[in-house]
């Protein structure tokens, strides 16, 4: 028999109320996370001694740096024996280490297309800037080029009329079927481009000469080209990555064949085989005579390679979503384009950031690899400056160097993928 | 309400015929597995079916045949006047035509419930913004949660969440709404206001297919109450015969089974 009378009601509700007072504070933050127990305070102990014994060690060093000096032996005698960095290598060579050989009355066009790079990067990657700003992103690429190769400004403008020259044959063939429609719009833009551009950027040039001095690939070198390598490689790595995504996920045999066989190839081969592929085999396969830019080989080859990897990391956000969402958007009428480009993708790169900055900044470092096949971004130039007689034997000073710039360009494409993740953020999980 | 925000304008209702969904010896196998079986079911326009069965019946892979979400492998489907085959253009015309609410929602989560109302409107249907907006926002208040429109998916109850995923079919203006479970993810609080607003479609003269176990829902609106048992319909009549004097032994069981408690 139960004793106890179950039977019970609450007279009043309880209102919330403050937190109790003394929790928190750095007192008590300390006691929790630093000196829980002697194993926390023993590590904690023995990190604070290590960060030290660092300080205390690289302290001297950088504290006697030597920012003015011609050579490293005048560096040796300014220091007189006392340990201290000769940054003067990074002061005597920087124009070098910025541009490699390019001709040093023309730095401002370089200069002048990097500060543009930041106007065109600038709607890309902020949306608070009106959508208009984006037509300049979209004419950026012919125009960076056309400052850093210099030649007729006619040239990129008939490599951006190929791009009307599809758009006009798609539009007048996609009423008809939009397969079709693609094909004649690409076919269409390969012909101009092959038969069509040369001549005309030669026939306008002679109406209306806009020329710049050339500057041959071979005098591009330094952080210029790790930025044009690492930045075109990067824009054009996600759309076809994207593509390849959709493509192994593709019901149609021939397409996913294709971006199956293309992808697990790329990702089976080091970059530094590709590399060697296109600065010496594709020599061998392309008609005698032709003259294909090394850097643009360059930059299709690492493209490719970072694609195939991008193609993974963006298979796996669309793996992630919910078949709910592909039958809701099935359910309302959108055909595969719009579902994919409205519901899918929005969803599944923002899942995919931080796999596709990884690739991103992978890429980046990886552009350092083109010094094996002789062309010179800075790896390349310091060994070429340690080479020298005034700067035999300097070593720390130009890697920290160059470590410390990748590292700022590295870390902000970090920083930017954490700002675009709490911007997308609608959860609210 | 205007008669244009109903989605039965004139012209729309020109040249139709009275048959809403016409299904005739239809079968759908998963693999080797005998899905759906002969299934035969005539809709008339403004007609309200309440479909229920065990789970594993077949009852949402039908409905989902209608706007082709599964491929049925014979027999035909005509919905509004148009068969359902590979034509993706003839698909995509039914979808147009058919709205369909989900027992998990499946709103976008990245999108706002105005963006969520909006967006097949004016990709699909090419409606100027501001008037998506304007249909959004009506039938927004329809469902009673015009006030949540600038929040996003996540932010609502599970009954909100599901009150807009009707808005959002019906601003494509369907003239069939096929409902899948609406109400089996829900907290029991919240079931009746997913089920007033359904009720308030029924009473507009929306054709329904209802995917349901609300009993007390397909005895207040439904014309006509369907059973379905493996794979295929089992009974069916007019709700008030259908709970009182069940003809199949079948159908007993489970109505014994899902009222009996």
């Amino acid at each position: 028999m139960n004793l106890h009378n179950v039977s019970w009601v609450r007279q009043e509700m309880v209102l919330p109320s403050a937190r109790p007072a003394g929790q928190g504070g750095p007192r008590e933050w300390m006691r929790k996370n630093l000196f829980d127990g002697w194993l926390s305070t023993l590590l904690t102990v023995a990190s604070v001694t290590a960060i030290a014994w660092l300080i205390v060690a690289i302290a001297p060093w950088l504290g006697n740096s030597i920012w003015k000096a011609n050579s490293l032996a005048e560096c040796r005698q300014l220091l007189d024996g006392a340990p201290g960095a000769c940054w003067g290598v990074i002061r005597d060579r920087w124009p070098q280490l910025l541009f490699g050989f390019y001709p040093a009355d023309l730095y401002w066009r370089p200069v002048l297309a990097f500060a543009l790079l930041l106007a065109a990067l600038a709607p890309v990657l902020f949306r608070a800037l009106p959508s208009r700003t984006l037509w300049f992103s979209a004419v950026y690429p012919g125009l960076a080029g056309w400052l850093i190769w210099g030649g007729s400004l006619w040239f990129p403008v008939a490599v951006y009329l190929g791009f009307a020259v599809a758009a006009g044959l798609f539009a007048s063939t996609a009423r008809a079927s939009q397969g079709l429609g693609l094909s004649v719009a690409g076919l269409g833009a390969a012909l101009w481009w092959v038969y069509a551009a040369q001549p005309f950027s030669s026939a306008a040039n002679a109406v209306i000469p806009i020329v710049l001095e050339a500057v041959p690939s071979r005098e591009i070198g330094g952080f210029l080209l790790s930025i044009i390598i690492g930045v075109t490689g990067i824009a054009t790595s996600l759309p076809l990555g994207i593509l390849l995504a959709l493509g192994r996920r593709s019901g149609l045999p021939l397409i996913y064949m294709l971006s199956v066989v293309f992808i697990e190839f790329i990702r089976g081969v080091p970059l530094i085989t590709l590399l060697f592929t296109a600065s010496l085999l594709l020599n061998y396969f392309l008609p005698p005579g032709t003259n294909f830019d090394l850097i643009l080989r360059v930059v299709i080859m690492v493209t490719l390679f970072a694609s195939a990897y991008m193609a993974e990391v963006i298979r796996g956000g669309l793996a992630g979503l919910p078949c709910g969402q592909y039958e809701a958007a099935e359910a309302l009428g959108l055909d595969y384009w719009k579902a994919q480009r409205l519901i899918i993708l929005p969803q599944a790169l923002k899942i995919s950031i931080p796999g596709i900055v990884n690739t991103f900044i992978g890429l980046f470092k990886d552009t350092t690899l083109v010094m094996f096949i002789g062309l010179l971004d800075p790896i390349a130039l310091a060994a070429a400056i340690r080479a020298n007689t005034e700067w035999q034997g300097i070593y720390w000073e130009l890697f920290i160097f160059i470590g410390a710039v990748f590292f700022i360009f590295c870390f902000g494409m970090s920083r930017y993928s954490m700002y675009l993740e709490r911007r997308l953020k609608t959860d609210h999980r | 309400m205007s008669k244009t925000l109903r989605g039965l304008s004139p012209e729309n209702r020109r040249g139709l015929s009275e048959t809403a969904v016409e299904i005739t010896s239809m079968n759908k196998w998963y693999g080797d597995f005998h899905a759906l079986r002969d299934i035969n079911l005539t809709v008339r326009r403004g007609e309200r079916i309440v479909i229920c069965g065990p789970s594993g019946s077949g009852k949402s892979t039908m409905i989902r045949c209608i706007n082709r979400l599964e491929e049925h492998q014979s027999g035909k489907i005509v919905v509004d006047g148009i068969e359902l085959t590979s034509d993706l253009k003839k698909i995509e015309e039914v979808r147009r035509e058919v709205g369909m609410v989900f027992q998990h929602f499946n709103l976008f989560p990245h999108l706002t419930i105005l963006e969520n109302c909006t967006l097949a409107p004016i990709w699909v249907r090419k409606v100027p913004e501001r008037q998506a907006k304007e249909i959004a926002m009506h039938f927004l208040e329809k469902v009673r949660i015009p006030d949540q429109a600038h929040k996003y998916p996540g932010q609502l109850s599970g009954g909100q969440q599901q009150r807009v995923a009707i808005a959002r079919s019906l601003c494509m203006k369907p003239r069939i709404m096929l409902f899948d479970e609406p109400t089996s993810a829900l907290d029991p609080e919240m079931i009746k206001e997913v089920l007033d607003t359904m009720i308030a479609l029924a009473d507009e003269g929306m054709t329904m297919l209802c995917v349901t176990h609300e009993m007390g829902f397909a005895q207040a609106v439904a014309d006509r109450v369907i059973f379905m048992d493996q794979g295929q319909i089992v009974e069916q009549n007019e709700p008030r015969a259908f709970f009182s004097a069940p003809r199949s032994e079948r159908t007993r069981t489970f109505l014994g089974q899902i009222l009996g408690h």
